[in-house]
């Protein structure tokens, strides 16, 4: 694994190095080393003296296509996973950007570590990371602990079967078998099974942790509306209290408006400080879009979004 | 107090269909169930959710939305958009913990003035049967109605 991701690393600063020098493109976004252990954070390089900052490994958890809505005016290298690829496809669908605005360097991901599963596996601070093999190897003041890093990935990647971002320009690494290592969310599983009294319960408590930040919303790249109904006071959807209806309702909006739109990447579960689970509802809506009009994320740039389009066969069984 | 509830319930009402629907009735005599409030919207294509969950926010217990059927619509795919949104509103709320019925919809046209009535009523009685809405309405926290 660690050769893998050193190889393609290399690979990485090659083709940015390129870019910049044939000034192809004004940037390049990708990933770079970052203060704390178990993280990477998004960087933005404009010379191709700087492509050696470019990093890549287990920890590159973010989707840089968030990132794109900033640089509207430019020519943007961009490193993607499939899931960051599969959010662009879906932007451009939504004319966000202009033809050959982007290039894209597609890294078939090997699926990314989780870090508060691993900081709860161990005790005490952890000061620092490294992958070695199919391992992770934590390292704190006083102890060293070796981690299976299977074990410990994300669970919206652990369902991910479009880990190759088969729309790049260029792929940087081979293509991967597209298996997933476990078949379904289970969250997503296991709350179906309950009574709607039980999952409204399930619901109101994720819900009522929740501080308000939007850290959810800033991650994640879908969220681009100029205002957002919360910010919105005339008209005035929301309270901007801590009401728990409040709550509920922003999370019950954040989520719907991701219909059909939403590549399951995780971002906003990740950003969440409050630890609250969203993919749960995310993934439900993504289940429901492939069910009702056989439409995934991403996957074809050719297909309109399912909610701005329709068929006059749509199943209708719900209407009276 | 339980005995003298009666569901207040919302109606979104498509401007060329059912809104005339609910007209016919009217001009025809025929009785239909008081419990329901009617706002005019041009197209049931134009129902945002956030309408809906903002009525169910507001404490109102049960919603129905009604356009024209397919094929019928005034701007030709209206209905046809708005079932989409429809479609996975139902099932996402359902799937969050909402009472089956508390949203429901129908199609009724300019002529079915019977038709209107017969929906409203049967909706009216769903709600009934579900009673008084109690997840997810503002201010249920703070008068102790939900824990």
């Amino acid at each position: 694994m660690e050769e893998r991701s050193k190889a393609i690393q290399d690979r990485i600063r090659e083709k940015a190095k390129e870019l910049l020098s044939k000034k192809a493109v004004d940037l390049i976004i990708g990933f770079g080393e970052w203060t704390l252990p178990l993280r990477t954070t998004p960087i933005f390089i404009r010379s191709p003296e700087g492509v050696d900052r470019l990093i890549w490994n287990s920890f590159c958890e973010n989707n840089l296509a968030t990132y794109l809505h900033k640089f509207s005016h430019f020519k943007v290298g961009i490193v993607v996973k499939g899931c960051d690829a599969r959010s662009i496809t879906a932007l451009s669908l939504e004319k966000r950007f202009k033809p050959d605005q982007l290039f894209l360097m597609g890294v078939p991901c090997q699926r990314m570590v989780d870090r508060r599963r691993v900081e709860k596996a161990v005790k005490g601070e952890i000061l620092c990371a490294h992958e070695q093999g199919d391992q992770i190897i934590v390292e704190g003041e006083d102890f060293k602990k070796i981690l299976k890093r299977d074990d410990f990935l994300y669970p919206s990647c652990q369902v991910c079967t479009h880990r190759t971002p088969t729309q790049a320009n260029v792929l940087v690494g081979d293509p991967i078998e597209e298996t997933p290592l476990i078949e379904t969310h289970p969250e997503v599983e296991e709350f179906d099974k309950k009574s709607p009294e039980e999952r409204w319960k399930y619901f109101e408590k994720e819900s009522s942790r929740c501080i308000r930040c939007y850290a959810c919303r800033e991650a994640c790249p879908m969220c681009y509306c100029a205002e957002c109904f919360v910010d919105s006071s005339n008209p005035n959807w929301i309270g901007k209290g801590p009401s728990p209806s409040d709550l509920e309702f922003y999370h019950i909006v954040r989520a719907y408006h991701q219909t059909g739109r939403c590549s399951g990447c995780g971002a906003c579960e990740r950003a969440c400080p409050m630890e609250i689970r969203l993919t749960y509802l995310t993934q439900k809506l993504n289940w429901d879009v492939k069910e009702l009009f056989n439409f995934e994320t991403g996957i074809d740039a050719e297909t309109p979004p399912p909610l701005s389009t329709y068929e006059t066969e749509d199943r209708q069984e719900f209407i009276k | 107090m339980e005995d003298h509830w009666e569901p207040k319930i919302l109606a979104f009402l498509c401007n060329w269909c059912s809104y005339a629907g609910a007209d016919l009735a009217g001009t025809s005599r025929i009785q239909y169930p008081p419990n329901i409030r009617v706002i005019r919207v041009p197209c049931s294509g134009r129902i945002n959710p956030l309408f809906i969950l903002k009525a169910l926010q507001s404490g109102i217990d049960g919603v129905l939305v009604s356009g024209c059927h397919p094929g019928d619509c005034h701007y030709l795919s209206g209905n046809y958009i708005g079932r989409r949104k429809s479609a996975t509103l139902k099932r996402f709320l359902e799937y969050l913990g909402f009472e089956e019925g508390r949203v429901q919809f129908s199609w009724v046209s300019a002529a079915e003035g019977g038709r209107f009535s017969q929906v409203v009523d049967e909706v009216t009685q769903d709600i009934k049967k579900l009673g008084p809405a109690k997840r997810f309405v503002k201010g249920s926290v703070e008068l102790g109605v939900r824990s």
